[in-house]
């Protein structure tokens, strides 16, 4: 990618991930876990040049619209029903670095709680302007942003009466394929988010903390929408200072 | 005190859920005129280099059940064994092939299937050279951190039993659940999450 062709390529294995900040496999308040949990010990070991490289995708595979939920899907004219809201921030490596040419797939319930999908079965109504996708590559600071309207809550079958905060998925690429990562942003000062077995399969309260994007007034547009700003941090790259070089690099 | 590392912590997993083919693959899930294409869904075309072949397969929850909302991606090297990466430093990659594929199991039956070509072998990190291989990563509903492993090839024996990620298998009889079988030109992958027949999955 241009942005990046001038730099230093990175040839880094990764920092390794800590298992005990992400919620383990086996999860029983969260059902379906249960019989899609491996049992066995994870294969630990150092990245190898499989996993250091990764995919990347320039900005000609992006539309005028992908990163506008608001229109994306909308009928000439219109647009989608909801709380028109701005999600930015950046993407981040855990030495702080910004990950320039990152794509980020997000994806989310229109303002009902309600999904555009063929298994969904809530009796919230669709919205015709609203499909749900959208999607961005990350700029040479990091940076990102998106405008969709805010999603709602949903119930789902889990426990008798569970619901879901309000969240929206997101898919994230960096620079190599170890730090592939799906992961969901949800919204300051929502009191669903502590009661939601999903969330809560993570077991440390920081890291809960960590996708809980604040309201950000500074970015509001007045008369327009409110922004919430979410980061997101990738696993590190190590130093390759000491470390054997292979042949050719 | 000290000095603070200053790091930061790498973002919370959480699961991809029921709809992630709204995100990553919304032609497949039906919602058509926002991407031309779902990402991925071809690594080849005619001018690729290399054998061609399809890989397919399942992923089987711990009842034996296969799943029908995962989503399964792979990324690979080239025939000779280059990598369409920024990071790969050895040479430049076929332009014909992107090594990357992503495919949703299938409603019905819960099939994924790629048409790729098979990769060349790359170095490990001590120059040894690795089998040829295939790196997997399956997400969905129910899997709260992304699961990686690695397809490798029935007919290449001979590379596997110098595999050095081969050789770290302290089961051996579990080796097998990496090797995928080859019929004519198709090899079969199927993932097992739970049970006997549990794949290796790795921390990587």
């Amino acid at each position: 990618m241009s942005d990046r062709s001038n730099k230093k390529p990175e040839t880094g294995a990764f920092f390794q991930r800590d298992r005990a900040w992400h919620a383990p496999a086996l999860t029983p308040g969260y059902k379906t876990s249960v019989l899609r949990s491996p049992q066995r010990a994870l294969l630990s070991l150092d990245g190898t040049i499989s996993e250091i490289t990764g995919p990347v995708f320039g900005h000609s595979i992006l539309g005028a619209l992908d990163n506008d939920l608001i229109h994306n899907f909308a009928k000439p004219g219109e647009s989608a029903i909801g709380e028109r809201t701005i999600v930015h921030g950046r993407v981040l490596d855990e030495r702080g670095k910004p990950v320039p040419g990152a794509l980020l797939e997000f994806w989310q319930a229109n303002a009902g709680g309600r999904y555009r999908h063929k298994k969904e079965t809530y009796l919230a109504p669709l919205d015709p302007n609203f499909g749900g996708c959208g999607r961005t590559i990350t700029d040479e600071d990091g940076g990102y942003r998106f405008r969709t309207i805010k999603p709602g809550p949903y119930p789902w079958p889990n426990g008798v009466n569970d619901w879901r905060p309000a969240h929206i998925h997101f898919s994230v690429f960096g620079h190599g394929f170890a730090q592939r990562l799906i992961t969901q942003m949800y919204f300051e000062g929502d009191p669903m988010i502590w009661k939601c077995p999903i969330v809560t399969t993570i077991p440390d309260r920081r890291a809960i903390e960590q996708l809980i994007a604040p309201l950000d007034w500074a970015n509001t547009i007045p008369m327009d929408a409110r922004a919430y700003k979410f980061d997101i941090v990738l696993r590190g790259r190590r130093s390759t200072l000491f470390e054997n070089r292979l042949e050719g690099n | 005190m000290v000095q603070d590392l200053g790091y930061l912590k790498e973002s919370p997993s959480q699961t991809a859920g029921p709809y992630v083919h709204i995100g990553c693959t919304p032609n497949f899930a039906g919602i058509t005129g926002v991407y031309e294409t779902d990402l991925g869904a071809t690594m080849v075309n005619d001018k690729t280099l290399g054998e061609r072949i399809t890989v397919r397969g399942r992923v089987i929850d711990g009842a034996g059940t296969p799943l029908k909302d995962a989503l399964v991606e792979i990324w690979q090297a080239d025939a000779a064994g280059l990598y369409n990466s920024p990071s790969e430093l050895r040479g430049a990659a076929d332009p014909n092939f992107t090594g990357w594929g992503r495919c949703p199991t299938s409603a019905d039956e819960g099939v994924f299937g790629f048409e790729t070509i098979k990769p060349g072998r790359v170095p490990y990190k001590d120059g040894r050279k690795m089998a040829p291989h295939i790196t997997v990563w399956v997400v969905a509903r129910g899997i709260n951190i992304g699961l990686h492993t690695r397809m490798y090839f029935a007919d290449e024996a001979e590379a596997n039993a110098e595999d050095p990620l081969l050789a770290r298998i302290e089961h051996r009889h579990r080796v097998a659940t990496l090797v995928a079988p080859r019929e004519g030109s198709i090899y079969t992958f199927d993932i097992h999450l739970q049970g006997e027949k549990e794949t290796v999955f790795l921390d990587i």
